[in-house]
């Protein structure tokens, strides 16, 4: 009887096998095999193509005091300015829209639609909406007797104005996870605290904003994951790197030294330190979240 | 913050008024300044609603607008708004010397066979890992969880290296291949859902002598093809707009995505100032996605609510 019963699991354990077979022959091939290719490539001085001469700890020491690099580093974080922004307005339309009022699917599709398309295509049409003379953010301004800068290319203007456009696109986004955890809020509480005489900002901070807290974790986390892998907007919107490099950011500059420079193993280094800050920044935020979430128990 | 305090106006008022106070004003009146205040609100919010809605939609108008302008029009001062005579030619001339259709070709290619064959592996993934006894599970769950952690960037630079030693450079396999094996996101998706399917009509299958095959085939994908389903249309979205890889491989006009066919298009032909041609291309670029997500934008909506409550 324990013999067949086992023999079952042996069959079984086959099968199980075979069937996460591809995730992690796949994991295998396309993730750990070169992620440790780009620890020794890291390490050495390569073109991509020739000899991969070991230099040791020299790409790590010279992306230190890589202007570009630090410059670009600098930018991508900039950019996540445009993070809690965004979180604000699209809470606030959350808000707004956990109304009974007229319209709100049209609304709810209408701020949806810049998320689902293509960011190849926004960027083009952004980067032709923010010319200085003919594009459409600077017409309108001139509506309300604004005289706009050429966005992209001021040192001033070019962050903010591709800010600006990431908080366009994504506002639906945001928009719609917050308005599911507000709707999962039981009416009854908001009654409740009604009755004790809370008014709706009070309501809002005691009631809304804790129930919503752990969407706001999930947003803040995937946003910062892929604010510091910005690149097609950088790179569609400002070929070059904007004005004296403003623009540039970490993946475009990574992206540029491999494959226009031919500077592979320096490229991984700076790949390998670019990974390594958003495992970091990742974790810092899973314990903080843990940490505050005791306080409130 | 003016969207919050519109809205707070009226409970306050519902409070004085109805309970706490309701000497202040004569009691009958209570009820009636409440719907009207309500309805004071709620003609506020849809008025900022509204003007929000103008801005998201306005860009993408213009660019429509821009795509049938002459380019006389395009850089007229003061603007013109809308063409006088609508430039339906542009969407005419666009096909004639660019790769917008073999653009097209290439992004359905790789769309359409990463989901397909993407969404099959990930379910039988995601079947073994939620109710089959798999030996190394904590292993294999770990590692793919590390899988998640390391981003593409950190990847591309050895992952462009081998397969441009196997000759792959300049087709669409790179852009292929890695996908088929499964989205390990996807997995942890199915498989939360696969939680909530009761492990009791797996053995009745088994007692019926079907195999682990005829299980996942015949029984659960059919149960998680909802589940499947959203995440189809969001994994197929999300290749379709896909820009840094294929801008990686993929160097020949006629072999490149969609994507990178309007970007290209939009440095060859602004230096030519025709503006119209690149708006129009961008904007037929992103027509399949807008239209399906118009069609499926309960679903759509649903699953990425879900998702993210449930991440």
């Amino acid at each position: 009887m324990a013999g067949t019963a086992s023999r079952l699991h042996r069959a079984e354990h086959r099968w199980a096998l075979a069937f996460v077979a591809a995730p992690v022959i796949g994991y295998l091939l396309f993730t750990l095999y070169p992620v440790c290719f780009a620890i020794y490539a890291s390490l050495t001085n390569w073109n991509g193509l020739g000899v991969m001469r070991f230099v040791g700890l020299d790409n790590y020491v010279r992306l230190l005091s890589d202007a570009n690099f630090l410059e670009s580093v600098y930018n991508t974080f900039f950019y996540m300015i445009g993070i809690p922004i965004g979180l604000a307005v699209s809470l606030a339309l959350a808000v707004a829209m956990n109304r009974k009022i007229v319209g709100l699917t049209a609304f709810r599709t209408i701020y949806y639609v810049p998320v689902i398309s293509s960011l190849a295509a926004i960027a083009i049409l952004w980067q032709w909406a923010y010319n200085g003379d003919f594009g459409l953010v600077n017409q309108a301004l001139a509506l309300v007797g604004i005289d706009g800068p050429n966005w992209l290319a001021s040192t001033f203007w070019a962050k903010p104005a591709i800010i600006l456009m990431a908080i366009w696109k994504g506002l639906g986004y945001s928009m719609i996870l917050y308005l599911a955890a507000i709707q999962s809020v039981p009416r009854s509480l908001h009654e409740a605290a009604q009755l004790d005489g809370a008014n709706g900002w009070q309501r809002f901070r005691t009631i809304t904003l804790p129930l919503v807290r752990p969407v706001t974790f999930f947003l803040v986390v995937t946003n910062v994951i892929g604010g510091a892998q910005i690149f097609t907007e950088i790179n569609i919107m400002t070929p070059t790197g904007g004005p004296e490099y403003s623009t540039a950011s970490a993946v475009w500059h990574i992206w540029r030294q491999a494959f226009r420079y031919q500077q592979m193993g320096y490229a991984t280094a700076m790949a390998i330190v670019l990974g390594l800050l958003i495992l970091i920044i990742t974790l810092i935020q899973f314990s903080l979240n843990r940490r505050n979430s005791f306080v409130i128990d | 913050m003016s969207l919050t305090t519109a809205p707070s106006r009226d409970p306050q008022n519902r409070n004085t008024l109805g309970f706490t106070t309701p000497s202040r004003k004569a009691p009958g009146r209570g009820p009636m300044s409440r719907t009207t205040s309500t309805r004071i609100g709620d003609w506020l919010v849809f008025a900022l609603l509204s003007a929000g809605a103008i801005v998201m939609v306005a860009p993408l108008a213009w660019m429509v607008s821009t795509s049938l302008k002459t380019k006389t029009e395009v850089f007229a001062l003061p603007p013109v708004w809308i063409p006088e005579v609508p430039q339906w030619d542009t969407y005419v001339r666009m096909w004639q010397d660019s790769s917008i259709l073999t653009g097209f070709q290439n992004s359905f290619i790789v769309a359409a066979t990463v989901t397909v064959l993407g969404t099959i592996t990930c379910s039988m993934a995601a079947f073994a890992i939620a109710k089959m006894r798999l030996p190394f599970s904590n292993v294999i769950f770990i590692g793919l969880l590390t899988g998640i952690m390391i981003p593409y960037p950190t990847l591309m630079i050895p992952q462009f290296v081998m397969f441009s030693r196997i000759g792959w450079v300049d087709t669409l396999l790179p852009l292929i291949v890695p996908a088929i094996f499964g989205n390990i996101l996807v997995i942890f998706f199915l498989r939360q859902y696969l939680e909530n399917v009761p492990n009791s009509i797996i053995e009745a299958a088994k007692i019926d002598g079907a195999n682990y095959w005829q299980i996942f085939w015949r029984l659960i994908f059919p149960i998680i093809r909802p589940a499947v389903a959203a995440q189809f249309i969001l994994w197929f979205m999300a290749i379709w707009n896909d820009y840094l890889a294929p801008i990686l491989y993929l160097n020949t006009p006629g072999r490149q995505t969609l994507q990178v066919v309007i970007a290209n298009m939009n440095v060859q032909y602004a230096t030519q100032r025709d503006y119209p041609l690149i708006m129009g291309a961008s904007f037929i670029a992103l027509l399949p996605i807008l239209a399906i997500f118009l069609i499926f934008q309960r679903q759509i909506i649903e699953s990425v609510a879900l998702t993210g409550t449930k991440g």
